[in-house]
């Protein structure tokens, strides 16, 4: 049993030339050249709307549109609904999907408006006085001790590394092999021209990424692939990964079939062999063996980098953080249930987990009441779309934030939602040498720096309008929010008034 | 770097070893730099065994009682001499060192180490080798649950695990390369050679267990082979160094019936995603 299209591809005869431009580019087969008569089908049934066409056509003849719903319409048994079971039905196999959750629920972020000044307490102009993104993630001193002589002042407190961000927003974790060198050599370029950092991902750290090593965090996930000590000692900061927003509890799992000879050699596993990621990480059941393995870390990399912990946002996050933190991080890693990935079964994206603005505000209430928010940063990822977003998130409680999807947008992603196929029209989520050319990392560089430094902008306008000058004064300063629509235990959850009071 | 490591750098300045409190600890004894580990907190110890390594290769440590990382993520020819019980993570990361251990290792003796040669005259714990990627483990005793969890293999880095006793359960659990043999030689514990779920989960690699094994007791994924001669041959080359090392006799450990495991599919989760 087939399924109808979801897409209709609408050709303008009038404007197409017969350059069979499309047939080259389209990945999916949608455009297909028939030598016989001499003419371009089009394969709708293919068509993942990622609109590579359109934007290539060199005379715009192609539009992509959402055909109407081909099903009897049903409120219940929506078309989505019936298109699963079916596919199921036919296959007998867990439904793989990419990118973050698609269920309608609620976005507290736009449930959550900002303060400005007006008369009292002016508010700052950013583009004639100095207002500070400047962002420090790792553990602080409970204390300064100082030591005062006649001439000078030293400090005496033993300070634990931290990294310096110019910028509260880094790049997300994605490993190598679920995008390609070149979208991890965009982000990296981009983080070190904008003085923040990009997350290695769990694959590995290909060599030409080495020369941008000190602005990524490298990851230690369950499957420990090529975690060496060379990879531990070159890396900013390490990250220990827990659990993924996007698949809380699961593990990863990169098939057989993507992993390349290039990707083999970073991984140091065998060419066209599982990459299994466990659900677990096996030296890991308690809090205390989580400090063992950071302690490992720290040992290894003689404590000259701070080591943090990732973990999927879920109900008990706040107990868990706080373990986290006593475990001898340096910082934790939040993230949300809208976070993206490159493949995770649906079941698991759509259903599991809690939003990241309710596990943010949770866990800098828990930490502040334990009287230990300074031993650790809150790092916040998972659906963070604009520059609004990540000041919300700082607003709530968060030092930092992670970008993935957005970042990736920057990189001419679509969204289309086919990542895990491994044929990104765009040369992201591929690691095919064809469709991997059409992404050139200065290119993308260029890009991903540019929305850093658009939404670092934005930041400070509304610094300015708060008649803040610094982003350390927004940090948890959740007086400066108000809640719009939102319940009487949302608001006491995430800690905000509703607006009005 | 962006790292605000300054300060530290200078709070470290002056070197641990020329502290008087840790100068009377270390001593020169023919080749080997030989420190008193007693009451010494890891953190101390270990800062020691790296600054002792920018000047010796042979470093010698007694009176280890229970001290965690040592020789973690250490890289380079070192010759590293326990007297004692190691602690948790034992060479973790570490990169080319070996170990030799004259009494029992804790949990997690060569977790994710790339290169490099751990012995142990004694017995290990938990998750022994867990993740390792090359380099070899000796152990002339028994070892404990979850050894050689998720060790992997690339090219000609086979990483390889000897026990001379029995193991615990889940041996070998989400194995993708390398090998691991138990030898079953000594039995204090157990009559069994190796608990239950034998290589739950594996997806590369080979067990041999010096033993019959009954089918039943193999976890997800793993399968009986069949031991050929040249599994035996196999074996007599890696065991030589191993009985040489603890005083073995190779012929007699030959003699007896063998077991080996491996993988079902080197790709076990193929058909269970759709698109």
């Amino acid at each position: 049993m087939g399924f109808p299209p979801e897409f209709k591809v609408v050709v303008d005869k009038e404007k197409c030339i017969m350059c069979r431009r499309c047939t080259i580019e389209c990945p999916y087969g949608v455009h297909v050249w028939d030598e016989k008569k001499k003419t371009i089908i089009r394969k709708e049934e293919n068509c993942v709307a990622c609109q590579r066409c359109v934007f290539t056509c060199p005379t715009k003849a192609i539009q992509i549109e959402v055909r109407p719903p081909a099903y009897s319409p049903h409120p219940v048994w929506t078309e989505k609904v019936r298109r699963d079971i079916r596919l199921q039905a036919e296959t007998g196999s867990v439904l793989l999907v990419a990118m973050g959750n698609e269920e309608p629920y609620r976005r507290y972020f736009d449930h959550l408006v900002i303060d400005a000044c007006q008369v009292t307490n002016p508010s700052i102009d950013p583009l004639r006085e100095p207002i500070e993104l400047r962002t420090y993630l790792g553990a602080k001193p409970d204390y300064l001790e100082l030591e005062e002589s006649y001439s000078d002042i030293k400090l005496k407190t033993e300070l634990t590394p931290n990294l310096k961000l110019e910028t509260p927003i880094m790049f997300a974790h994605m490993s190598y092999g679920s995008i390609s060198l070149e979208a991890q050599k965009s982000l990296a370029m981009a983080a070190k021209e904008m003085g923040t950092y990009m997350g290695s991902g769990e694959g590995g750290l290909h060599k030409d990424l080495y020369p941008y090593a000190d602005h990524i965090i490298v990851q230690v996930a369950s499957g420990r692939f090529a975690v060496h000590e060379e990879y531990l000692k070159v890396g900013a900061a390490i990250e220990i990964k827990i659990g993924q927003g996007a698949k809380p509890g699961i593990g990863g799992h990169l098939p057989g079939k993507k992993v390349t000879e290039e990707i083999s050699q970073t991984r140091m596993i065998p060419v066209g062999s599982d990459a299994i990621s466990p659900a677990p990480h096996h030296d890991i059941y308690s809090i205390e063996d989580l400090s063992r393995l950071i302690y490992a870390l720290k040992e290894a990399t003689r404590y000259k980098k701070p080591v943090f912990v990732k973990i999927a946002a879920v109900h008990n996050v706040a107990s868990i953080a706080v373990g986290i933190i006593r475990a001898g991080a340096d910082g934790v890693v939040l993230d949300g249930f809208t976070a993206g990935t490159g493949a995770a079964p649906q079941v698991i994206r759509d259903h599991l987990g809690i939003p990241i603005e309710v596990a943010i505000a949770a866990v800098d209430q828990r930490l502040r009441e334990e009287r230990i928010r300074n031993r650790g940063s809150i790092i916040a990822s998972g659906g963070i779309r604009s520059s609004a977003d990540v000041a919300k998130a700082i607003a709530l409680g968060a030092d930092a934030v992670y970008i993935g999807t957005a970042a990736l947008i920057a990189l001419g992603c679509t969204v289309c939602k086919q990542c895990h196929r491994g044929k990104c029209a765009w040369g992201i989520a591929t690691q095919d040498p064809k469709l991997r050319k059409r992404l050139k990392p200065e290119e993308g560089a260029r890009r991903a720096a540019n929305l850093l430094r658009a939404w670092s902008f934005e930041l400070k306008e509304i610094l300015g309008a708060l008649g803040l000058n610094s982003i350390e004064s927004l940090r948890g300063n959740r007086d400066r929010l108000r809640g719009i629509g939102l319940t009487e235990v949302e608001l006491e959850v995430l800690g905000v008034k509703p607006a009005g009071r | 770097m962006n790292v605000d490591s300054s300060i530290l750098d200078i709070i470290r300045a002056k070197k641990l070893i020329e502290r008087r409190d840790i100068a009377p600890r270390i001593r020169e004894e023919g080749d080997f730099v030989v420190v008193d580990a007693k009451g010494l907190h890891y953190r101390i110890l270990n800062e020691v065994v790296y600054e002792l390594a920018e000047k010796y290769k042979k470093i010698k440590l007694i009176n280890v009682n229970g001290q965690r990382y040592i020789a973690d993520g250490l890289r380079g020819d070192y010759y590293i001499e326990i007297h004692g019980t190691a602690g948790d993570d034992l060479g973790a990361f570490m990169n080319g060192p070996e170990i030799v251990v004259y009494g029992n290792v804790q949990d997690g003796a060569g977790n994710t180490m790339n290169a490099g040669k751990i012995i142990v005259h004694g017995n290990a714990t938990d998750i022994l080798g867990h993740s390792m990627r090359g380099g070899v483990i000796y152990v002339e005793g028994d070892v404990g649950y979850r050894v050689g969890v998720h060790m992997k293999e690339y090219k000609d880095q086979v990483p390889i695990i000897v026990a001379g006793g029995t193991a615990g359960d889940f041996l070998g659990e989400y194995m993708a390369g390398g090998r691991i043999i138990i030898l079953g030689l000594k039995r204090r514990f157990t009559s069994e050679i190796v608990g239950d779920w034998i290589a739950a989960g594996i997806h590369g690699g080979a067990i041999y267990i010096r033993d019959s094994i009954e089918e039943d007791r193999l976890g997800y994924g793993a399968k009986i082979a069949e031991f050929t001669e040249e599994d035996k041959k196999y074996l007599a080359k890696i065991l030589e160094e191993y009985c040489r090392t603890f005083g073995y006799d190779l012929n007699k450990i030959l003699e007896h019936e063998f077991t080996k495991i491996v993988p079902e599919s080197h790709r076990p989760y193929g058909k269970m995603y759709t698109d």
